[in-house]
């Protein structure tokens, strides 16, 4: 006779070891592959090989004499701050009315900003955000870098923050109101306090997708003095052999950590997570 | 798009409202002026330049003339076209549905009956490879699955070329590692909202882990399962990552749909037949947003 309890908990235990060996393979999975990310930087030889040997910094020191490095990263926060204010100074209004005014086709708007927001990709509108840049003379410019991708990460940041501004009490203004305070008052006064951390995690949001962003700038700028690190990576590992493996590595290393930085802030300050957006 | 605004008018139920229709309108219209220029024009000028035979050189540059389906013809007897399909529709089956939905619905399953601390470490594990920017994972990749020296080859011992050999199995596997933590994230929150009594009563009932996924777990996140697929799909299907990693090749083993249209337009700078492979694109996409906001509607009702 077989106590019902133990074979419970035999069951459990195996399911235990099952669940264990699933979650060290797949953090391997995830962990290996990264890892170069945070040995290479810092090996005196590096190669492709994930090895730590002979630790130096040698390879950032190699990396300043490359004239454009610093340069791309400054770039990529022109790019990336550039369209966080962007979405804010234009995003922020646009919320703020869909959230709080009833006006006629309203319902209808947002139907179109989430389905246009959907369907209209970078890589299936490549051809004419070039042809518009070239028009409007905008290609091998920040603004027209900043521009194309704030209007790809807008219709999400509307979304996000309409729904942030719908969780927030009405109470407040509408009393500002009754006491008679102008409208300009009460959004400097009473609306911008309480909406700000929302503001600030969009931003964040926002520059962290378009620090990323590689389409972009890739088919935008040709000038190399506004090339920002994304695409300045991708040439650093595709135009040259091996030789510049220690520039890679370097590179690739302070070009991450500023993106790991602000997601654990955000993460940890609002506990907030990253979701969608325009990928690629 | 234009939208009247009717702000203070008796429409307005709240009638409280901070703002008047001159403010709300002033206050709506850059965005909705940027949202026209920068979406909606070039989803409709890509339709339109789907149908001309403009390039960015020779005769037609200077004046492009409308020339109806041809270019879709051409697409239909297009044998490049056509492996583009294929390693599209292959590269999303395989890493959006079959990879990220199924490995992040197994790791949010799997974790939520763990501590917090093994919790947190192995999300952010998994959060890293979705955050680091795109140009620096796929040299990590190339450097993951160099030939010689690479860490997979250390592992296995062996000295496989994965990228000449194998390369639309690496993309798609490159391609779950990349993204796995949406649907992790999604599907952790999915299971944490279902009631812990329901979970607590089939296991007094003596139903194991596997039974209270089939009986409990599943049938209460379908919904979730649904959305997730979608928006990955979607995303996946327009992903032109994989560029940085194999450009497309080798040959055009790996050219996705994002590539074929990327090369044919600013390579070749045929914009004319790359406007109506993106024209197609885009009217994939729009089949699935329109399920994804229908199936979104019925459910919040």
């Amino acid at each position: 006779m077989k106590n019902p309890f133990r074979a419970d908990m035999e069951k459990s235990s195996s399911e235990r070891i099952t669940s264990a060996l699933f979650v060290v393979i797949v953090s391997l999975f995830f962990l290996l592959p990264i890892a170069w990310l945070f040995l290479a930087p810092f090996d005196g030889q590096p190669t492709y090989r994930l090895k730590l040997s002979d630790p130096s910094f040698n390879n950032f020191r190699e990396m300043s004499q490359n004239p454009y490095a610093y340069r791309s990263l400054l770039n990529s926060a022109i790019f990336s701050a550039g369209t966080g204010l962007v979405i804010i100074l234009i995003g922020a209004p646009a919320a703020y009315v869909l959230s709080r005014v009833k006006f006629k086709g309203r319902d209808v708007f947002l139907y179109f900003l989430l389905l246009f927001s959907s369907v209209v990709s970078g890589s299936a509108a490549m051809v004419p955000l070039f042809l518009l840049a070239l028009r409007f003379n905008i290609l091998d410019t920040y603004h027209g870098v900043i521009f194309i991708l704030a209007g790809g990460l807008l219709p999400a940041a509307i979304f996000i923050l309409k729904d942030f501004t719908d969780s927030l009490p009405r109470s407040y203004e509408e009393s500002a109101k009754i006491f008679g305070a102008s409208s300009y008052r009460i959004l400097k006064d009473i609306v911008a306090p309480v909406i700000r951390p929302g503001l600030a995690v969009i931003f964040v949001w926002a520059f962290v997708q378009s620090w990323g962003n590689f389409l972009i700038p890739f088919i935008i700028i040709r000038d190399i003095n506004k090339q920002p690190a994304a695409v300045m990576m991708y040439s650093f590992y595709t135009e040259a052999g091996d030789a510049v493996i220690r520039t890679v590595a370097a590179f690739g290393f302070l070009y991450t950590i500023p993106v790991l930085l602000m997601y654990f802030y955000v993460n940890r300050k609002y506990g907030f997570r990253f979701y969608g957006g325009i990928k690629g | 798009m234009v939208t009247e605004i009717k702000a203070g008018s008796r429409t307005d139920k709240s009638g409280n409202s901070v703002l008047r229709g001159g403010a709300a309108s002033f206050f709506l219209s850059p965005a909705t002026i940027i949202i026209i220029i920068f979406l909606v024009i070039p989803a409709f000028w890509t339709i339109y330049l789907g149908i001309t035979n403009y390039r960015l050189t020779g005769f037609s540059a200077v004046d492009p003339e409308i020339i109806g389906l041809e270019n879709f013809k051409r697409a239909l007897s297009d044998p490049a076209f056509f492996n583009s399909l294929k390693v599209t529709f292959i590269f999303t089956i395989g890493s959006a549905i079959l990879g990220q939905a199924v490995l992040g619905f197994f790791l949010a399953w799997i974790l939520f009956g763990l501590s917090k601390r093994i919790r947190s470490t192995v999300e952010i594990i998994v959060i890293a490879a979705w955050m680091v920017p795109s140009s620096v994972v796929s040299f990590l990749w190339i450097a993951f699955l160099n030939g010689d020296v690479g860490t997979l080859n250390a592992i296995l011992g062996s000295q496989t070329r994965w990228l000449i050999e194998y390369p639309l199995e690496s993309i798609i596997v490159f391609n779950i590692w990349r993204g796995t933590a949406f649907s992790m994230l999604l599907f952790a929150a999915a299971v944490a909202s279902i009631p812990k009594s329901h979970l607590e009563v089939a296991r007094v009932a003596g139903a194991s882990r596997g039974q209270q996924l089939r009986t409990i777990v599943l049938p209460a996140i379908r919904p979730y399962i649904l959305t997730d697929i979608l928006l990955i799909t979607l995303w996946t299907f327009n992903d032109f990552g994989p560029y940085l990693i194999t450009s497309g090749g080798p040959g055009q083993e790996t050219e996705l749909l994002a590539i074929f249209v990327y090369n044919n337009a600013l390579r070749f700078l045929d914009f004319g037949y790359a406007s109506s492979i993106a024209a197609i694109m885009l009217l994939i996409n729009l089949i699935l947003s329109l399920i994804v906001i229908t199936t979104g509607r019925k459910r919040s009702k």
